[in-house]
């Protein structure tokens, strides 16, 4: 990753972000569940899996899949980038041996009263040509290059 | 929901299980999390970058949920502890045995940081009729979960939306 940071006035709606692809196995599977401390048995037992919850294998969990999406927005921003709000729908499950695609689209660039700069973005993940999980997220830009979005607090961070 | 049990209509906008993490925030799972989504953000990796950004490293925002998670076993317990206890008490009251969570929203507030313990609570907020879906018949259901550090500043809030159900025969 980058350590320079997008600025604000470089982004503008319409833009869209470069597409990130991850082969999964099981062992990122595993790995993504044990990291979040799940432990369910549907993330790393495949007969579990299958027999209780009718899937075809183990699959991502939420926290994990929560956790792709933040890299994919922050590989694009840069570390100065702040996540402000994420929202995801999984419409469909994540499984080894599938190829998950990430893309993602600026649909706002505005500042806050405070000053803040924001970017709305419409995200999705891709298995194939279905799309697993939908995604909008609000991340703060800085405004300048001597700006940095992590030093707001309280009513000056307004997510 | 004119057919919800009473108990469970009661618990709409009750706040519950208030709990506190088990352990403090700690780099080794920030680490395990970047490893298993390849996160570089020298945020978490870098001290000079963290000092200048964040004034001190941090965690992975959307690691809110971990911080609080019981682990698979613990000496005494009793009964296996289950992250988003609302979600579970929901189905076994309403017997339905399988669950999937099927949207997830979280604002992020102050950031949290290694030596941090996060503590929690959990409302329920709504719960709809019986619908049909692919997976089964059964209902949706939200659930926000607050979080807070030991100052008592707001670190976030994650609302959930959970599908509990029966599979078709």
């Amino acid at each position: 990753m980058t350590r320079e940071s997008l600025t604000l006035d470089r982004v503008k709606p319409g833009d869209t972000l470069p597409e990130l692809a991850v082969d999964v196995d099981v062992t990122a599977v595993v790995l993504g569940a044990m990291a979040s401390r799940d432990w369910r048995p549907m993330h790393h037992d495949k007969d579990f899996a299958v027999e209780r919850n009718g899937t075809r294998h183990i699959f991502v969990n939420t926290p994990h899949n929560a956790a792709y999406f933040e890299r994919y927005i922050t590989d694009w921003t840069g570390p100065r980038g702040r996540l402000g709000r994420i929202r995801f729908r999984m419409k469909d499950s994540v499984f080894p041996g599938d190829r998950m695609v990430f893309h993602g689209e600026v649909t706002e660039v505005a500042k806050d009263e405070t000053g803040c700069g924001w970017v709305d973005l419409a995200l999705k993940l891709t298995v194939g040509e279905k799309t697993t999980t939908e995604c909008t997220a609000r991340v703060a830009l800085p405004v300048a290059v001597d700006d940095n979005p992590w030093q707001r607090r309280g009513e000056r961070w307004r997510p | 929901m004119s057919d919800l049990p009473e108990e469970v209509r009661s618990w709409i906008g009750q706040k519950r299980y208030e709990l506190e993490g088990e352990f403090d925030v700690e780099r080794g799972y920030v680490f395990t999390s970047c490893a298993s989504v390849q996160n570089g953000n020298p945020l978490f990796w870098d001290e000079k970058v963290a000092n200048e950004l964040t004034d001190g490293f941090i965690a992975p925002p959307s690691m809110i949920s971990v911080w609080f998670r019981p682990h698979y076993w613990a000496p005494d317990r009793k009964e296996q502890a289950q992250p988003l206890q609302v979600h579970f008490d929901l189905k076994q009251r309403l017997a339905l045995p399988e669950a999937v969570m099927t949207d997830n929203t979280i604002v992020f507030r102050e950031p949290v940081r290694p030596g941090d313990r996060l503590r929690t609570h959990q409302v329920l907020r709504s719960v709809s009729e019986e619908k049909t879906t692919k997976l089964g018949t059964g209902r949706f259901w939200v659930i926000d979960v607050e979080y807070e550090n030991q100052r008592g500043e707001s670190v976030g809030t994650e609302s959930y939306t959970g599908f509990g159900y029966r599979r078709q025969a």
